[in-house]
């Protein structure tokens, strides 16, 4: 699953939503407490198994699976990926309704248990859930439907095909009879499972009912009365208090700490040095890093204990990564036309170049934290033989192996309860922090244990957004098209393994190599030793800026509309074949949702004095979206986003009210992400809580208009696709409204604030 | 040993450190944990309760000065079933997204809408100071304009 998993992020998007598990089909299970009809959509161990001449997965007892109905007609519908604030819980389980034809009423929605044979992959990451579960979530609600069909036609002896289905209940229009899902549960479940799920009927898009509709949170009445969802939240009987106290340059060890006189602290049970286990990789933080731990009684004996701790650290292998340093570097080597590595040539770029003037930029964007509103927890209690534990992941596969190496058992002796994720933002696709908490547990048995990471832990170590340089040299035709471009990215990798650090790598595919003749991306990359991870849209996020940022320069230098510009590189391609595969960029798309936003926008019209558009698209995670940004920008250089107009094509809209908050929330990160920056100097970071690293408030949240061409490809997911072009339509309106062209993030270093 | 007055009722707690942040008596002691760690240094508003109906960021100030004084936390703003007006806003508006913040933001929200029965945009603002990392923002203000609303004429303060 690990492997999986790595193997998904690491390829293209596009690709990994094709990835299906083999050898799907129904498993029925016991149906209970209170009986009634439990089915499950069983999902085959992965091919290697097969390839390897393994048997047949056995498949195990589940006493959830993805749909359950009891005799008083209560229907619970079990959400198996991670909540983490992209309404997942709620899309799944309309989806699953859709199909079932249940009543939204008569839902509930509940989290699954971890547990790979019977659910397959389970992960918030890439915005994958949805394109990865959209068949199977439908076949497992069409599946549970047929079954209750089949139950009602024998009841009533009459043919499966004069049944039809609405709101719960199974009608036989010919005769008046209905009966609900409910008194048909029991019978159902004595039916044996359809053979086949790819063979079921599913819904025709018109014959929808639910999707596409404004569905509120399943879980915002636990949200707004204050019930326990998140890990931080869990209680046990005899829980303990533990904290992992750090080195602040990342990786650094303890050479010797008051370990005595923290013992003796009130409330304080235990304190030891801990070696750690974590592997020097920066690319995906693998295990505990050295420190000391404090377990007590309270949280806040185990804060107050960490005062009063000293610790000499060791700094031989710590972290010694300088910004300031990297930024002095990166901008020696920009001069170069071409980096150490080239990722794709098309024609002969060196030739144009000779020959031509070209426009060139060169762009810096800094490192940023997850800064997730719920610092890093887990409890977890080791029972000797087993070890149970409640996180706050984004990838609890991983997790399992992870914390079984930790504690010396085998991963099935691991019990994982997925919690509700206060704010994930990739940051929690690392387990960190769940590895953290096995190792205290360890040395505390029987006992559980909840360990908390400060807010300034969390964000001295956190798996950070990677920062980044590219130096860009364009060069347009007589006519003022694009007719050339040249890219040396530098990035970072890790020092040891050379891998490039996590998002921070040059993909061959990225527009525009496609669309013109001659082209070339190359890569040099600095060693870097501060962990970093997946961010929101990793990679494209910055991508995103750098280019789309650099188109606009490229279309004011041809003197030509921006919007007319990219369009006419779109239109190169346009009306091609539909790429075999997954869906990947596909300029049809491109084309629709930059001309939608351009329309919604009045791009072209007449605005309110000192008002400004800026327009940016961007291709990820298999969403289309193009945004138009209006500000206006006053003589102290406050940058004030009056409104966004965001025009997205993922496919049909699951949720309709989630979608929207995803987006919504996406242009808020954006304007929030635009003015902050993490610098680290003698490898430790310097902005280590929200006074330093001020996270947007209220004030001046703009009008976010978004428009959803609903088109008939597969639904995509929305929890990052919105991100990426918010940042440079934003800058692109801050050249229209002042000439200045923001080239370094955050933009707070050309004077600028976002109000 | 101390005593507290939390949501209506008497509680006594034994045996904690004078300086317990009253954020942390509430969430470990009294096991109230819809109130919420976010920052533990008064930035963030996720810890926000009322003491004697004003906000307070209850990581800010030790429990012992809240002794005798009237605690409210997001578990006592509705009584029983009955959601107050806000309450019911967040959810007709569909507001949280991960809802880490939420209950902090709602406190707040009342003691906003106590002071200001139908706040302006701008009285919002500057009231509402609390962090929502997935930028709730938009839908928070509808939903306090559209509990405003829905509590004008009948009265009551949400
Ligand atoms: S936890 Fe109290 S303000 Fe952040
Ligand atoms: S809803 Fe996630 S922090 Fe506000």
């Amino acid at each position: 699953m690990i492997a999986e998993f790595e193997r998904l992020l690491a390829q293209p998007v596009e690709a990994a939503a094709a990835q299906s598990l083999s050898r799907r089909g129904f498993m029925k299970l016991s149906g209970g407490v209170g009986g009634g009809l439990v089915l499950a959509l069983a999902v085959g161990l992965p091919d290697q198994a097969s390839a390897q001449g393994a048997p047949p997965p056995q498949v195990p007892f589940a006493p959830g699976a993805y749909v359950r109905i009891s005799p008083d007609g209560k229907i619970t519908l079990y959400s198996k990926n991670p909540e983490i604030g992209q309404g997942i819980k709620t899309a799944f389980g309309v989806i699953l309704a859709e199909e079932l034809d249940a009543a939204w009423a008569d839902v509930t929605v509940e989290q699954s248990e971890i547990n790979a044979a019977v659910y397959g992959a389970q992960f918030a990451g890439g915005s994958l859930s949805i394109p990865m579960n959209w068949d199977n979530l439908r076949q497992a609600g069409a599946g549970a439907r047929a079954m209750l069909v089949s139950a009602a036609a024998k009841q009533w002896g009459v043919a499966e095909s004069e049944l039809t289905t609405a709101d719960s209940t199974v009608i036989h229009a010919a005769s008046g009879r209905k009966a609900s899902y409910g008194s048909l549960a029991t019978a159902a479940a004595a039916l044996p499972v359809p053979a086949d799920p790819k063979a079921l009927k599913l819904k025709d898009r018109k014959d929808y009912k639910l999707i596409g509709k404004r569905f509120t949170g399943v879980d915002n009445l636990d949200l707004v009365t204050g019930k326990p969802l998140f890990a931080i939240d869990v209680n046990l009987p005899g829980m303990l208090y533990a904290s992992l106290v750090k080195c602040p340059s990342v990786g650094g060890k303890v050479a010797s700490a008051n370990i005595d006189q923290i013992k003796k602290l009130p409330g304080i049970t235990d304190a030891f040095i801990v070696e750690g286990t974590a592997k020097p990789a920066n690319v995906m933080l693998t295990g505990v890093l050295p420190g000391v731990a404090i377990v007590g009684k309270s949280t806040w004996a185990v804060f107050s204990a960490r005062k009063q701790l000293k610790v000499t650290w060791d700094h031989s292998t710590a972290s010694k990564d300088s910004w300031t340093d990297y930024v002095a570097k990166a901008k020696e080597l920009s001069v170069k036309p071409v980096g150490d590595k080239v990722v794709r040539t098309v024609g002969d770029i060196d030739k144009v170049l000779a020959s031509a003037k070209p426009v060139e930029a060169y762009y810096q964007f800094a490192f940023v934290s997850h800064a997730q509103l719920e610092p890093q927890n887990t409890v977890a209690w080791f029972k000797g033989d087993s070890i149970e534990l409640w996180a706050p992941t984004q990838l609890p596969a991983n997790s399992l192996p992870l914390v079984a190496g930790i504690v010396g058992l085998k991963a099935d002796k691991v019990t994982l309860h997925q919690m509700r994720v206060g704010g994930g933002f990739g940051r929690r696709l690392l387990n960190d922090f769940v590895a953290d908490a096995a190792y205290v547990a360890k040395q505390v048995p029987n006992t559980p244990i909840k360990l908390m990471w400060t807010r300034e832990d969390d964000m001295e170590h956190d798996a950070y957004r990677v920062g980044g340089f590219m130096s860009y040299k364009g060069v347009l035709d007589e006519q003022g098209k694009l007719a050339a471009l040249n890219a040396h990215m530098i990035g970072f990798e890790d020092p040891v393994s050379k891998a490039p650090t996590t998002a921070s790598d040059f993909g061959a595919n990225e527009f525009p190599a496609n669309y013109l003749t001659d082209y070339r991306a190359s890569m040099s990359r600095l060693p870097l030793s501060m962990p970093c991870g997946p961010w929101r849209a990793p990679g494209t996020n910055t991508m995103s800026w750098v280019q789309q940022s650099f188109f606009h320069e490229l279309a004011v230098a041809a003197k030509r509309d921006h919007v007319e510009f990219l369009l006419e590189v779109f239109g190169r391609k346009a009306g091609a074949a539909p790429q075999a595969g997954p869906p990947g960029l596909n300029p049809d798309r491109a084309i629709g949702v930059i001309k939608l936003a351009a329309e919604k926008a009045g791009w072209g019209k007449p605005l309110p004095k000192g008002r400004h558009l800026g327009m940016a698209f961007f291709f990820s995670h298999q969403g289309h979206i193009a945004e138009i940004a209006e500000v206006s920008v006053d003589a102290k250089k406050k940058v004030t986003v009056h409104k966004m107009t965001v025009a997205c094509d993922i496919g049909p809209v699951i949720n309709l009210s989630g979608a929207e908050n995803q987006v919504q929330g996406c242009i808020v990160d954006a304007m929030s992400t635009l003015a902050l920056e993490i610098t680290m100097e003698n490898g430790a970071a310097q902005q280590v809580n929200y006074d330093k690293y001020p996270a947007r408030r209220m004030p001046n949240s703009p009008q976010v208009d978004v428009h959803f061409v609903q088109s008939n490809y597969n639904p995509s997911g929305l929890g990052e696709p919105a991100f990426p072009p918010a940042a440079p339509a934003i800058c692109n309106a801050i050249f229209a409204a002042t000439g200045t062209r923001i080239r370094t993030l955050p933009i707070t270093k050309a004077g600028f604030s976002v109000a | 040993m101390l005593r507290l007055n939390v949501n209506g009722q008497e509680r006594t707690i034994d045996g904690i450190a004078d300086d317990t942040p009253l954020l942390w008596v509430l969430r470990d002691e009294l096991k109230l944990v819809g109130t919420k760690f976010g920052c533990g240094v008064g930035q963030c508003g996720a810890c926000t309760v009322h003491l004697n109906g004003q906000p307070i960021r209850s990581c800010q100030i030790p429990a012992v000065a809240a002794a005798g004084e009237k605690v409210t936390t997001v578990e006592g703003l509705s009584a029983g079933a009955q959601l107050t007006a806000l309450q019911q806003a967040w959810i007709d508006h569909d507001v949280p997204q991960c809802g880490y913040c939420q209950s902090g933001q709602l406190m707040t929200a009342t003691a906003l809408l106590k002071q200001h029965p139908k706040p302006t945009d701008a009285q919002i603002d500057q009231f509402m100071t609390n962090i929502c990392r997935c930028g709730t923002y938009v839908r928070i203000r509808k939903a306090i304009h559209a509990a405003a609303a829905a509590t004008a004429g009948k009265g009551g303060a949400a």
